[in-house]
């Protein structure tokens, strides 16, 4: 067992772990901020995208105890400090982006570090982008129309009824 | 202008809050107190025969509590099936055990053969590497029509041959088609495959088991579509546990598309595991384990002939298929291929004379049963290629030559000659609207720029009708369902006035909790925010059947309509009493009670309250309180119907296709929700495409399988994909539920595959590859490459 101490959405928070503990386990099991998900066993899916460091990573792909010290930021401190919705997060609601909610907190954290990297990415840059997150329920659509919204760039409502 | 509440709305999301935030619950968020982990150890080979497992070593391990095998499972039933197909002779479909562990013999890779129960899920999995199984391999059974030739290994030695059962459809017509198409003017055949899919919802299955033995009650969180079903299925039939001591909860789940409505062993381990260690027991399946383990979809192989007079009606149609069962039945696999599939041949098409034969077939690899859509995209998929083939052998316009045949508007409730009878439906609307959008009047301009650039560019058309909400229970009972298809609906009016939804219908990506209060709240005039769904716990919610096969709001939806209808009712009483009026006097409009004619009224929230404080009250007439349940019992299916419009680019060098664009204009009856309606559309079709061009479930001759991880199975990613046109402004109201709605949930995955395949033949045809007349799915760059260049 080795001790881990990490800052997660800017609190502090330790744990022994076995080395071979994934920090995907360790943030789920151990700290219990489930909001990060596991969809595969092959760092395929992007489901359990997190940011350490300020860089997206899949969390599957990265064991605990090589993050001591780190800087990680989940699904869980994405929204703004008064607890409303970020803007990623509020652009996924108003556009439809999300339905089982799964693949939704990976999606977010990967929308997030494009989005600094790339403040208006084109429609073909966001799916790029996107090569690494897995969503089985939306076709994408809607997540990427959320993504282009949140970098301010105009996209057309969801259809309303007349 | 567009609505914002209420039926009709695209009201955003409320459950998307908690999604959003990292705050939803979903079944691996769960962890009890005191709780074990169970970790399977599966089967590596299709088929052997057990001769001993050796558990000494694991049992010996840090942190193992039990280890479990089939030993342990005596006494037990196996895991039942949910559906019974009597053969064209009359006799039942052959129905082999499916024991919760193997017994004596594993028959697909994946089969589970032991269990390791420990203090970590680590230690379960270390312990499980420690247990010696010795098997002896017999030949795995794979191709279907190799394993119905005589000589044949057995997957199940108890049984005569590995046929589950030879179905015809309609029997009486056998005779009078093949008839017809001997004496055809025209014929066109196909031969093709509907490959084999996993369902891959993004949440991996999981489940907790969790016995209490003070009470002697068991609790089963479980990934599940339908936990009303799995509690009857594994109590009644697995584990003998009468429904009253048995309570099933699907939180919070991240997809289903059929692979959750079953019941598996997994969940019957877990809930049996916890009584015998007296600990909670909890099992989440790895990605690789979902490959294995979860009920894979599609797997039939099908010859289709079409008929045709001089003039082009379609005079008969007779179809062959093989349908692949895996080596169990799973809970609803047996009724796929034949009544959701044999039902469905009319199509949107005048065809007088319809014959099917399915022949199931047990092999062995992992359980087949429903995927979105189940039976109706194998349907259509067919019906759709073999009419565009027809068109290009007869050199006329695949749109003409379905417009043609198609049922006329005035023609409904039309009677096909496979059982069914189509309510509504305007076929013509639809493909109108579908061409228009998908701009075919300009499509020869695009070919041009794309032959520029030394592409192919083509355009595929498919329209599809599917058989939804499924559906009267006395019905499918004599098909052989051994469930009712009712769907029940508890509303429980608050004395506050805010109103709980009790559902048996699941939602796991649906949005019921946004799109069910909004039916409510426009029939009682309230704002839907006062209205709250409460679903997926066998504990607070009324005996339900689930969600599949797009049932949810309109056998779901229609019993909640039934169930406010009757609190309309009652608190209309009490609103007369309260307003000293006759209660045929009484109007509700926009939350208020009025008594016609007058400027008297009260408020809802004062009827709320009299029924919970019934000082001022009828009690003479009727008993205080607001709750009412409804059971609804649809009398027909639902039958959506659409046009996909699929335009492709194929690069001739390697054989890759792009998707371009792709149209669908659907009629899905009333809408309540149309962004939902939409997302729905979208994400069935990004599956269709997936279907058509990147997805297969493959298996080596062993028995193996190949595509068993996302580096092997092509999900379809954000850069496979176009951006969609969806409609569904072209309405023909369903005429047999309240609400005039048919179900959008599988329209999607049914109407896209043919579509892309008959635009990647267009684009061969078009680039003068006319030699090239079917290429089954997907449609990989290698299999068109090859196909274009004749190998
Ligand atoms: S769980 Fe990390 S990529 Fe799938
Ligand atoms: S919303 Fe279900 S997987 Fe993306």
């Amino acid at each position: 067992m080795t001790s881990v101490t990490i800052t997660v959405n800017g609190q502090s928070r330790s744990g022994d772990v076995e080395g071979r503990t994934l920090l995907s386990t360790f943030l789920r099991d151990q700290l219990t901020l489930t909001g990060t998900h596991v969809g595969c066993d092959t760092s395929q899916c992007g489901a359990c995208v997190v940011h350490v460091d300020g860089e997206a990573v899949k969390a599957c792909s990265v064991l605990a105890a090589d993050v001591d010290g780190a800087e990680i930021t989940t699904i869980e401190g994405m929204a703004n400090a008064d607890g409303s919705l970020g803007v990623i997060q509020q652009a996924f609601q108003d556009h439809h982006g999300l339905q089982c909610g799964f693949c939704t907190p990976g999606m977010v954290m990967s929308a997030a570090a494009l989005l600094k990297e790339n403040p208006k990415p084109t429609e073909a840059e966001v799916r790029h982008y996107l090569e690494g997150n897995i969503c089985r329920c939306t076709g994408y659509h809607n997540i990427v129309k959320a993504i282009m919204a949140a970098s301010g760039q105009d996209v057309a409502p969801p259809m309303a009824a007349e | 202008m567009p609505k914002d509440g209420g039926i009709g709305a695209s009201s955003k999301r409320r459950e998307d809050v908690r999604f959003l935030t990292g705050r939803g619950r979903y079944t691996d968020d769960i962890n009890l107190n005191n709780q074990t982990y169970a970790w399977f150890l599966r089967s590596e080979v299709a088929h052997g025969t057990i001769n001993a497992i050796d558990t000494s070593a694991a049992e010996a391990m840090d942190g193992v509590v039990k280890v479990f095998t089939a030993r342990d499972f005596e006494g037990v039933g196996g895991v039942p099936c949910g559906w019974q197909v009597t053969d064209r002779f009359g006799n039942p479909m052959k129905e082999p055990k499916h024991p919760v562990l193997a017994e004596g013999k594993v028959r697909h890779v994946g089969d589970p053969i032991a269990v390791v129960v420990a203090e970590s899920e680590a230690q379960a999995r270390d312990a499980a590497e420690a247990i010696a199984v010795d098997i002896t391999e017999l030949p795995a059974v794979m191709d279907m029509k190799a394993a119905l030739a005589d000589g044949a290994t057995k997957v199940h030695d108890d049984l005569d041959d590995n046929l589950c059962y030879d179905w015809g459809f309609v029997e009486e017509n056998r005779e009078a088609v093949d008839a017809a198409i001997a004496e055809a003017a025209h014929v066109t055949t196909l031969e093709l495959t509907n490959n084999r899919l996993v369902a891959n919802p993004m949440e991996p299955r999981v489940a907790v088991g969790d016995f209490n033995p003070g009470t002697e009650d068991y609790t089963l969180y479980t990934t599940s579509q339908n936990p009303h079903v799995i509690r009857l299925l594994m109590g009644a039939f697995v584990l003998g546990i009468p429904e009253h001591k048995l309570r099933v909860i699907a939180p919070d789940v991240g997809g289903g598309f059929g692979s959750k409505i079953y019941h598996y062993a997994e969940e019957a381990f877990v809930t049996f595991a916890s009584a015998q260690v007296r600990r909670p027991v909890k099992w989440t399946s790895t990605r690789s384990e979902a490959f294995i383990s979860d009920a894979h979809g599609r797997d039939h192989v099908t010859k289709i002939e079409l008929a045709m007079d001089a003039d082009h009606n379609f005079t008969a149609l007779r179809c062959d298929t093989y349908a692949n069962m895996g080596a169990y039945l799973s809970t609803f696999a047996p009724s796929i291929p034949t009544w959701l599939h044999g039902t469905l041949l009319a199509g949107n098409y005048r065809t007088p004379l319809i014959y099917t034969n399915v022949k199931a077939v047990f092999t062995t690899t992992t359980p087949v049963d429903a995927y979105r859509g189940a039976g109706r995209p194998e349907a259509t998929f067919q019906l759709e290629r073999v009419i565009d083939k027809a068109a290009r052998e007869l050199g006329v316009d695949p749109a003409e030559l379905r417009r043609k045949n198609f049922i006329k508007p005035e023609e409904f409730p039309y009677q096909t000659p496979v059982a069914v009878v189509y309510d509504t439906g305007n076929y013509h609307a639809t493909l109108d609207k579908g061409l228009e959008m998908a701009g075919v009047d300009t499509f020869e301009a695009r070919c041009a720029e794309s032959a520029a650039n030394g592409k192919l560019r083509g355009l595929g058309i498919a329209h599809f009708i599917e058989a939804c909400g499924i559906a009267p229970s006395n019905l499918v009972g004599q098909l052989g369902a051994r469930a009712g298809l009712y769907e029940s609906a508890t509303v429980r009016v608050n004395a506050t006035g805010s109103i709980s939804v009790m559902t048996g219908s699941h939602s796991h990506g649906q949005g019921h909790e946004t799109a069910f209060p909004q039916v409510v709240a426009e029939m009682l005039g309230i704002d839907e925010g006062m209205v709250e769904v409460v679903h997926g716990d066998t504990a607070n919610t009324p005996m339900g059947m689930g969600t599949y096969g797009s049932r949810s709001i309109a056998v779901g939806g229609s019993a909640m309509v039934r169930a406010t209808e009757k609190i309309i009712n009652k608190a209309k009483k009490i609103a007369a009493h309260l307003l000293e009026a006759s209660e045929a006097d009484i109007e509700l409009a926009d939350g208020q009670f009025s008594v016609a004619g007058t400027d008297k009224s009260v408020a809802w929230g004062d009827v709320t309250l009299a029924a919970y404080v019934p000082h001022n009250y009828p009690l003479e007439d009727i008993e205080p309180g607001l709750e009412e349940t409804a059971f609804y019992d649809p009398s027909n299916f639902t039958y959506p119907s659409g046009a996909y419009i699929c335009e492709v680019e194929v690069d001739p060098d390697t054989g890759k296709v792009e998707v371009l664009g792709f149209t669908a204009a659907d009629d899905f009856g009333n809408v309540i929700n149309p962004m939902i309606v939409e997302g729905q559309v979208h994400g069935g079709v990004a599956q269709g495409i997936g279907q058509a061009l990147l997805e297969n479930c493959a298996y080596d001759e062993n028995g193996q399988l190949l595509s068993g991880s996302y580096m092997d199975y092509t999900m379809p990613r954000a850069d496979d994909l176009p951006m969609f046109e969806v409609d569904h402004s072209c309405i023909t109201p369903c005429t047999h539920n309240p609400l005039g709605v048919k179900g959008c949930g599988e329209a999607g995955a049914i109407g896209s595959p043919p579509a892309v395949v008959n635009a990647v033949i267009d684009a061969l045809h078009r680039g003068g590859h006319t030699h090239v007349t079917h290429i089954d799915m997907p449609l990989t760059p290698s299999r068109v490459w090859a196909a274009i260049n004749g190998q």
